[in-house]
C-alpha cells in the first residue's frame, strides 16, 4: 500500500490543487512510475480521510494535463509518455522562474539584474554543494 | 431504481419560536453530505424528521426510497443514527451493548467491532458510566458503525471532541466510502471537518437552506478580490459579488459566483487587482449567513 498523501491546513490552495502536487512530485522523484496502476479515487480519498469528490476532481485535472489516465472499469495508472518525471521538473523550474519574474516586477527588477542575480545564486550553489 | 439515499422535498415544519421552511435537499447514494448551520439552525430538526422522530407538518421525505416517517421501520434496518441525546446504559459495560445491538441487527460485523474498539482505543469490560464525553461518543459510533448501515445520519457527531479523536472519526468516515453503495449525512458546527470529508455541502440558516450543492463545485464559486482603487472612484457590486469593503484606496470584494472576467470587469472601471484569494468553507459560511440575514431583512 502506498503512503497516504499529506494535506496541510495552513496551504491556502484547495485541496484539490495539493493531492494533484503530490501525486506529481511521487511521478518527478520517480517513487511513481510511468504506467504504474495507482489507487482508485475511492482508496486514496479514504486513505488521506478527503472527499471523494476532491480526489475525482484532482484525477480529472490530472487526466487533462496527461499525466494519469483513467480506463473505466481498470483504474487509473501513471501515463505511459516517456520521460514525464523529466518533463515535471521541468515544469516545476518553469513555476519558480515566472513565480521570481513576478516578484521582479513587481519590485522594478529589470531583466539584466535578474540575470546577474541568477548567475550569483548558482555560484552561491556551486559553492555549498562543494563544501 | 432510486439511487438517492435521501430525499426532501418541500419540508415545513412549525414551532411556536421556530419554523423550517420548505427544505429540499438531495443526497445521492455513495456520497456524504454535511449539514452546517449555526445553533438553532435547524440541522437537528431536520434530521429528526428525516429519521422519522418528528412529523413534519407538509412535504416529503424518503429515506433509502422509503416514505418517512409512513415506513420508518422498515428504513431503520438500514440506518444507523447517532445523536448527542442517545442513551446508553450505564450501568451496563460498551461489550453488553455490542452483543445487545448484534442480536437485534443481522448485519452486524463482529470483527469490524473488533478492529473499531482498537482504533477508538476503546475496551468492552468498561462500564458506560466511568466513560469520558470522547468514549462516550466513540461508543455510540462503534455501535453503529458495526452495523455496516447503507446511510449512516450523525448529528453532530464531532462536537465536543479532541483532535485526536476528531481525527479518528473523520478516518472512520472517509473508510465507510470505499464502498459506493453507503452514504452519510453529517451536521456539524466545525467547517472544517465538513470541508474536508464531504462531497456536498447543504447550508441551513433559520430554518432555511441557504445552499445545497457540490462541495468542490461549491468552494469554486467563492473568491476574495483584493483591489486597489484610484482616489476618489467608488466600487460598484459587480454581477456575482455579495459584499464590496472599501477603505480609502483599497477594497475588498466578496464574490460567491466568481468566474475570472469579474477581475477583468473591476480592471476596466479603473481598479487594480492585486490578489484573487480562495475562501475556506468557515469565511464562507460566515459571509454566506451574513449575506443571506441581509437579504432576507432587505
Amino acid at each position: 500500500m502506498d503512503e497516504p498523501l499529506t494535506l496541510s491546513q495552513s496551504d491556502k490552495r484547495p485541496m484539490y490543487l495539493q493531492i494533484m502536487e503530490q501525486i506529481k512530485q511521487r511521478i518527478a522523484v520517480g517513487d511513481w512510475k510511468e504506467g504504474q496502476p495507482i489507487p482508485s479515487i475511492r482508496q486514496l480519498a479514504a486513505d488521506t480521510a478527503v472527499s471523494v469528490i476532491t480526489v475525482k476532481r484532482a484525477y480529472l485535472e490530472l487526466e487533462r494535463e496527461g499525466i494519469i489516465v483513467t480506463q473505466p472499469g481498470r483504474g487509473s495508472h501513471v501515463s505511459t509518455s516517456p520521460g514525464l518525471g523529466i518533463r515535471l521538473r521541468e515544469q516545476e523550474l518553469q513555476q519558480h522562474l515566472e513565480n521570481a519574474m513576478r516578484v521582479a516586477a513587481q519590485l522594478g527588477i529589470r531583466p539584466k539584474e535578474i540575470e546577474r542575480r541568477l548567475r550569483e545564486a548558482g555560484d552561491r550553489v556551486a559553492e555549498r554543494e562543494s563544501v | 431504481m432510486n439511487d438517492l439515499a435521501i430525499e426532501l422535498t418541500g419540508i415545513c415544519k412549525r414551532y411556536r419560536y421556530f419554523s423550517l421552511d420548505k427544505i429540499s435537499l438531495q443526497l445521492p447514494q455513495g456520497e456524504i453530505m454535511g449539514l452546517i448551520g449555526a445553533n438553532g439552525a435547524g440541522k437537528s430538526t431536520t434530521i429528526r424528521i428525516l429519521m422519522g422522530l418528528i412529523h413534519q407538518d407538509a412535504g416529503e421525505a424518503r429515506v433509502l426510497g422509503h416514505p418517512m416517517p409512513a415506513e420508518q421501520v422498515a428504513a431503520k434496518r438500514d440506518i444507523g443514527f447517532a445523536s448527542e441525546d442517545m442513551r446508553l446504559y450505564d450501568s451496563m459495560t460498551l461489550g453488553w451493548h455490542m452483543s445487545f445491538i448484534q442480536s437485534i441487527y443481522p448485519n452486524w460485523d463482529d470483527s469490524y467491532a473488533q478492529v473499531l474498539l482498537k482504533r477508538f482505543g476503546l475496551r468492552a469490560d468498561q462500564k458506560i458510566k466511568s466513560l469520558s464525553h470522547g468514549q462516550r461518543v466513540k461508543s455510540t459510533l462503534l455501535l453503529v458503525l458495526a452495523r455496516k448501515p447503507k446511510l449512516l445520519v450523525l448529528d453532530e457527531p464531532t462536537t465536543g471532541l479532541d483532535p485526536v479523536a476528531r481525527h479518528e472519526i473523520l478516518r472512520e468516515l472517509a473508510h465507510v466510502m470505499q464502498d459506493d453503495g453507503r452514504s452519510i449525512l453529517f451536521s456539524s458546527h466545525n467547517t472544517q471537518d465538513v470541508e474536508q470529508i464531504s462531497d456536498r455541502i447543504t447550508f441551513i440558516d433559520r430554518g432555511r437552506i441557504i445552499d445545497s450543492m457540490d462541495k468542490e463545485m461549491y468552494l469554486d464559486r467563492w473568491r476574495r478580490l483584493r483591489l486597489e482603487v484610484p482616489p476618489g472612484l467608488h466600487l460598484p457590486a459587480l454581477p456575482g459579488v455579495i459584499d464590496v469593503r472599501q477603505q480609502g484606496r483599497l477594497a475588498v470584494a466578496t464574490a460567491n459566483a466568481f468566474v475570472p472576467d469579474l477581475a477583468n470587469a473591476y480592471e476596466t472601471r479603473g481598479a487594480r487587482v492585486q490578489c484573487i484569494e480562495n475562501m475556506t468553507l468557515e469565511e464562507i459560511f460566515v459571509a454566506n449567513v451574513e449575506h443571506s440575514r441581509e437579504e432576507v431583512e432587505a
